[in-house]
């Protein structure tokens, strides 16, 4: 096909349809949601564990029950949920055909992303216990790890998309790009909450 | 969804679809192919050949089996054959088989052209091979897997383990999971988003449903396993403690990992089968299913139920009794959507307008046999007491094969007699296939029917000899003759395809007179697999008065240029002769510019959208191979190759989602 | 070879099975296995029933047309498919609670407490309460409820007398407890039943039941330390024996062979089979599983000691000695 038969594709599209460009519910869009739905399940599983060695070994229960400092990880939750924020007001900006804004928002979000990375690090560096000191150890930094993990994966899709924009792909219809790594992004931070509930906060509860 | 309606000679746009859809028989045409057919095919194959090979071991434990204290094998290599035998038969055949009927089928039988993310299908195919290659690669080391299929620590650990055996076994199933993931993925967002107009939910095929509850079962269950298997490679390769009782752990955690994945997993590697027969036992019975809706609910909540029952192979761990008496019931509960299945086949086969005692509906005879007997067995083991003598032993054994070989094997037999002439547009020999049946019938029941009994007369399972004189000795010589039967069995059913590829009679579109819409293009189906978009306005379209591909709206015209209502009659019985008739068609009934297939709402299947269909592409098996180079080196621990592969492997990512013309049309000059 | 290991059937009263009780536990259970078993084939042959009257009363039947029969939707899935069902398998769990107790001992006597921790591939025995200390073998009072603290030193196993009872895993770091009662004396072979390795295979134990008198005899003979080599030929065997590497793992109690990583031997002679059930005790296997064991039982723990032919013919009489 010649792309000059695609040259009115976005407006009418073959036979009175419009051409899948993006959107929510698109294929794409129910992809990325799977995608998040086995992901999440696999952090389940990691809590999961948490709790089962928590409940079942007396060992682990001692140490799993132990308080772990709260000022770090509160403030690498305010720095997702802020990049969360950017990374939408990004992604509105391009639905209404801004490209500037976008490319602002990105940029916003990646910079947040790496400082709770940072801040990560030096949690670990001010652990005195190391992974194989005891299977809490193991756990906690298992889980905290795989999350920072993504959070670096949800950074490189951060870069591509800027990239990307840069070359200027993007405008108010098609940006499906945008949409799913801005979905992915909220996944991860949704995660950091519940591995904040879990490891961090459910101590002090019981 | 009216549209600006148009006139098209169906012949024309056959040959502007062949251009679009076209892949060369070239090698780099096959190594590119995302065309859902070959991949389906390749899947099936493949598979088989996963089948055939976890046989062969089994013949070889049968031999050492055959008498008391032989020693034809070794302890080792006994060990080895019976974890490769689970393991392959359960994770590379049971599952895969089934994806490659999903992967051919459901397309088709939505009335689409592909799947909803084609590449990402070819991507899941190679890694499946890849995985199966990696796993298999282990022999050449002498170190396969000797955990048995769920590879219980300590044992598997680095301590008793040492050697490379379980870090195959790791990396490959999480390899694997990659693969499944993937694929179940796209079956959903495909039964989603791509069924013809007029599928409503409650039109769909009750395949549709099994496939369905079977991805979704696949996305919330793998993760479970990867979790215990991460935890397992942890635990060998870099000191932690997950399984470690002195420091905080517990072997109890990976049986609870990856328990509450396998019992999701026996269903899932079930349910698509039975959604196979709830397609095949009609179409013999020539009349719809009893019990539709009921059906496909039942197929849901046992999917569902599924996840509830995990435990009840860990009862003799000595789990508090409050905890084994709920996983107990839950087991028993769990068998009644499976009884609801049974008895709606069996309403059918009571209501049935005519019995058409062809291979495929004796498949489906003994697969009812075998479902009801392994099913029943299965309640015995849920209760508890009753376990602690059955577990771990034989009856357990007997158990898993009557239900995997009854719900899986016969099912995907009677699956491969009743689709493959559509595959192949070649009839596979009925008289081979009557023999084929009854040898295989036989030779299961005398293989795994005395397995119950040797059980209960207290031998274990997994042992690699056992003594003379304890009651057990003929029995087991009774299950190796009937291993050999079964063999022979097979080997039938490898002969008649061999057969049929040769001097098959060539199959009509739809040679058994079915329902769906599989059966109204040609046998094999043009690579674009259907002229139009069809449209259908009930449950067996092929069954209803009006012709399926072309909807009671384009009739007349079609009488107007065929008097003798070519179209009409061809598609209900033999390949749609399009030749000469113009009809007149919604113009989003036509999609021929490029590879575009249909995308409809969620619930109502209404026309919503066209999908631009990507074009071949290397990047899934590129992107595969990266992977696989990215595991080798995760094996042999080297921290060089890890990071190359890792960055191969990204880049591979990048490089596939990178727009093309097709799938990403240039702006539109403003 | 396989001669010998033919005797070992001989060394049981009777083959092993969930269906020939020989205790009040194990009987409940073969009651609740005939029970199901009942159920499943009642249950197999209604459906098949269902199945093949239809197919023989219509095969090749010729060809109708016109709308199906109708069917009664209620009447087969509701019925047949939902509610029977339902209740059957309601009436199978009633009857699976009612024989859970059957893992519990019966309130007659103190009961005797013994602790059976697996090994690859043998089990190690304790009497707590007689300080006696075997292996591969445990002694039961007819008549009175037995309490087997179960444990494990390294991999799962799994404690099973079909006879006597169901089975309970020895895991790694948790101590399960089984209940035992024999209501008859006699000689029964329990073994492991989950995977353990590459001799899970012979990792058996022999379960001999006996009055209180005989049991009494038997701890009081198993607590005694060996006795001193009554003869010259036993003495130098004990010689031979404390020279060769068995001390580093064996422990012979009232000799300088203090091993702790292979089964006690003090009172070996009197055990019914050797290497956990995989032999029958005679000197012909003695002698056979000393120069190789690792033919007997390939991937055994046990090394093959190098010894002259007198160094094994002494060893092998001393070993013998020890009642
Ligand atoms: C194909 C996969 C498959 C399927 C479908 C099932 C189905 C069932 N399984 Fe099975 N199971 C396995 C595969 C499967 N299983 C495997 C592989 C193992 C061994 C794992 C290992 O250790 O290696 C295993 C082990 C296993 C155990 C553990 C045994 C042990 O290790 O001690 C238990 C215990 O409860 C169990 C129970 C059940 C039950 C209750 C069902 C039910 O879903 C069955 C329901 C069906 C019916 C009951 C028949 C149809 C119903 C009717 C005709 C209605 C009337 C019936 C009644 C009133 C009873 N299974
Ligand atoms: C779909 C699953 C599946 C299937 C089909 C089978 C098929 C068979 N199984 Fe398997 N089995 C399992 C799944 C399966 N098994 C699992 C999960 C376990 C537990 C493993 C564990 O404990 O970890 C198990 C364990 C298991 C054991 C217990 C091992 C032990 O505990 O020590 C035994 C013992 O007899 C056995 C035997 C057989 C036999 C004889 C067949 C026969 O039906 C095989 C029939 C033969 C073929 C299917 C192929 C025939 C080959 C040819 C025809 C070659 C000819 C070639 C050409 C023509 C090109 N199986
Ligand atoms: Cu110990 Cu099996
Ligand atoms: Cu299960």
């Amino acid at each position: 096909m010649s792309s000059a038969s695609y040259a009115d594709a976005g407006e009418r599209g073959t036979g009175g349809l419009p051409i899948r460009l993006t959107g929510s519910r698109s294929p794409a869009w129910w992809g990325t949601v799977w995608f998040c739905a086995t992901e999440a399940m696999l952090f389940a599983s990691f809590l999961g564990a948490y709790f089962f060695l928590r409940g079942s070994v007396e060992a682990f229960g001692a140490e799993g029950g132990r308080y772990v400092p709260l000022a770090r990880p509160l403030v690498m939750t305010a720095l997702l949920l802020s990049s969360s924020v950017t990374a939408w007001w990004g992604e509105r900006g391009i639905e209404r055909g801004e490209g500037g804004r976008l490319r602002i928002g990105l940029a916003a979000t990646f910079v947040l992303g790496v400082a709770f990375l940072l801040i990560q690090a030096n949690e670990y560096a001010s652990r005195d216990a190391s992974w194989t000191t005891s299977a809490y150890d193991s756990l906690f930094i298992t889980i905290t790890g795989f999350h920072g993990a993504h959070v670096a994966g949800g950074l490189l899709m951060n870069l591509y998309v800027q990239l990307r924009a840069w070359l200027g792909h993007f405008d108010a219809e098609r940006h499906d790009a945008v949409s799913n790594a801005v979905l992915y992004w909220h996944f991860v931070d949704g995660v950091w909450l519940f591995i904040l509930a879990a490891l961090y906060l459910s101590p002090r509860l019981f | 969804m009216a549209g600006p309606v148009e006139r098209v000679d169906l012949a024309a746009l056959a040959t502007r679809l062949e251009e679009s859809w076209h892949t060369p028989k070239t090698l780099y045409g096959r190594l590119t192919t995302v065309d859902h057919k070959t991949i389906g095919m390749r899947y099936l194959a493949t598979a088989f050949v996963f089948l055939l090979l976890g046989g062969l071991q089994a013949g070889a434990m049968r031999a050492q089996l055959a008498r008391p204290e032989s020693h034809l094998l070794s302890p080792e290599a006994y060990d080895q054959l019976f974890s490769m035998h689970g393991t392959t038969m359960i994770f590379w055949y049971a599952s895969p088989v089934l994806s490659g009927f999903s992967n051919y089928l459901v397309p088709l039988m939505l009335g689409a052209r592909d799947m909803a993310f084609p590449r990402l299908n070819a991507f899941s195919y190679w890694t499946f091979l890849l995985s199966g290659l990696f796993i298999y690669s282990s022999a050449l080391g002498g170190v396969m897997p000797h955990g048995g299929w769920f590879a219980y620590v300590p044992y598997t650990n680095a301590q008793y383990s040492p050697q490379l055996n379980m870090d195959f076994y790791a990396l490959a199933l999480l390899f694997l999971t990659i693969s499944s993931t993937a694929g179940a993925i796209n079956f959903i967002v495909t039964i989603f988003k791509t069924r013809c107009p007029g599928m409503s939910v409650s039109r769909m095929p009750l395949f549709m449903w099994s496939t369905l509850t079977t991805s979704v079962s696949m996305v919330f269950a793998m993760p479970a396993l990867t979790a215990a298997l991460i935890f397992l490679e942890l635990d060998r390769r870099f000191g932690t403690h997950f399984y470690d009782p002195v420091r905080g752990g517990t072997p109890l955690l990976w049986q609870h990992l990856f328990w509450v994945f396998g019992h999701p997993w026996v269903y899932i590697v079930i349910l698509p089968a039975t959604g196979m027969a709830s397609m095949i036992i009609p179409t013999f019975c020539r009349r719809p299913i009893v019990g539709h809706v009921y059906v496909a609910l039942a197929t849901v909540s046992t999917g569902i139920f599924g996840f509830g029952v995990w435990a009840h192979h860990m009862f003799a761990t000595g789990m508090p009794a409050l905890s084994t008496a709920f996983f107990s019931a839950a087991s028993m509960g769990v068998s009644i959507p499976s009884g609801i299945q049974i008895f709606a086949w069996l309403a059918t086969i009571w209501a049935a307008r005519r019995h058409v005692l062809a291979t495929p509906m004796l498949f489906m005879l003994g697969f009812i046999c075998l479902f009801v007997i392994g099913g029943v067995s299965g309640v015995m083991t849920a209760s508890v007491p009753f376990d602690w003598q059955a577990t771990d032993t034989y009856f357990v054994v007997a158990h898993l094969h009557y239900v995997l070989i009854g719900i899986n094997l016969f099912p995907v037999l009677a699956g491969f007699y009743f689709w493959l002439p559509k595959m192949t547009g070649r009839m596979l020999s009925e008289r081979l296939g009557k023999w084929n049946f009854w040898v295989l019938f036989i030779g299961v029941n005398l293989t795994f029917f005395p397995m119950h009994v040797v059980g209960l007369r207290g031998m274990p399972r997994r042992v690699y000899t056992y003594p003379a004189g304890m009651g057990w000795d003929w029995l087991n010589l009774v299950e190796s003759v009937g291993a050999v039967v079964t063999v022979v069995g097979i080997a039938l059913f490898v002969v008649n395809v061999l057969w049929s590829l040769k001097r098959g009679v060539p199959a009509r579109a739809n040679p058994w007179g079915a329902a769906t819409l599989e059966w109204a293009t040609s046998s094999p189906p043009p690579e674009y697999n259907f002229t139009v978009i069809p449209t259908v306005s009930g449950r067996e379209p092929l069954w209803e008065a009006h012709d399926a591909l072309l909807g009671p709206a384009d009739q007349e015209d079609v009488q107007a240029t065929d008097p003798a209502r070519a179209v009409g009659h061809a598609t209900l019985h033999g390949a749609p002769r399009h030749e000469g008739a113009v009809v007149r068609l919604q113009e989003w009934r036509v999609l021929d510019e490029g590879k575009e297939t249909l995308e409809s709402t969620l619930l109502d299947a209404d026309p919503q959208a066209v999908l631009r269909m990507p074009g071949d592409s290397l990047w899934p098996l590129v992107l595969s191979l990266a992977l696989t180079g990215l595991f080798a080196a995760l094996l042999f621990k080297s921290p060089l190759w890890t990071a190359l592969a890792g960055v191969a492997t990204l880049g591979s990512i990048a490089g596939w989602l990178w727009p093309t013309a097709a799938t990403f049309p240039p702006r539109r000059a403003a | 070879m396989t001669m010998s290991f033919a005797q070992l059937r001989a060394v049981y009263d009777r083959a092993p099975s969930a269906f020939d009780a020989t205790g009040p536990q194990a009987a409940r259970l073969a009651t609740l296995g005939w029970t199901m078993i009942a159920i499943a084939t009642v249950v197999f042959l209604v459906v098949m029933a269902l199945l093949l009257v239809p197919v023989w009363r219509r095969r090749n039947a010729p060809r109708v047309d016109g709308p199906a029969e109708p069917v009664s939707e209620r009447a087969w899935i509701l019925y047949g498919g939902t509610a029977i069902p339902a209740l059957i398998l309601a009436g199978v769990f009633i009857v699976t609670l009612g024989a859970y107790d059957s893992a519990a001992p019966r309130p007659n006597g103190p009961p005797v407490t013994i602790e059976v921790i697996g090994h690859q591939w043998w089990w190690e025995v304790r009497y707590p309460g007689q300080h006696v200390l075997t292996a591969n073998e445990i002694h039961l009072p007819v008549g009175r409820p037995v309490k087997v603290l179960l444990r494990s030193e390294d991999v799962i196993h799994s404690f099973w007398v079909p006879n006597l009872a169901g089975k309970t895993d020895a895991i790694p770091g948790v101590t399960n407890v089984a209940w035992l009662e024999a209501d008859r004396p006699g000689v029964w072979r329990g073994t492991c039943a989950e995977y353990c390795g590459m001799q899970h295979a012979h990792m058996a134990l022999s379960v001999v039941a006996q009055d209180d008198a005989a049991f009494a005899r038997w701890t009081d003979s198993e607590r005694a330390v060996s006795a001193p080599p009554a003869d010259s030929g036993t003495l130098e065997g004990e010689q031979a024996f404390l020279q060769a590497q068995c001390v580093y793992c064996h422990t012979v109690r009232g000799t300088l062979a203090q091993g702790t990583v292979g089964p006690d031997l003090t009172h070996l002679a009197s055990r019914l089979t050797l290497a956990s059930g995989t032999l029958a005790n005679n000197r012909g296997n003695l002698m056979g599983w000393i120069v190789n064991p690792d033919r007997l039982k390939p991937g055994t723990k046990m090394p093959a000691v190098p010894l002259s032919g007198p160094q094994l013919v002494a060893i092998v009489n001393y070993l013998e000695s020890l009642k």
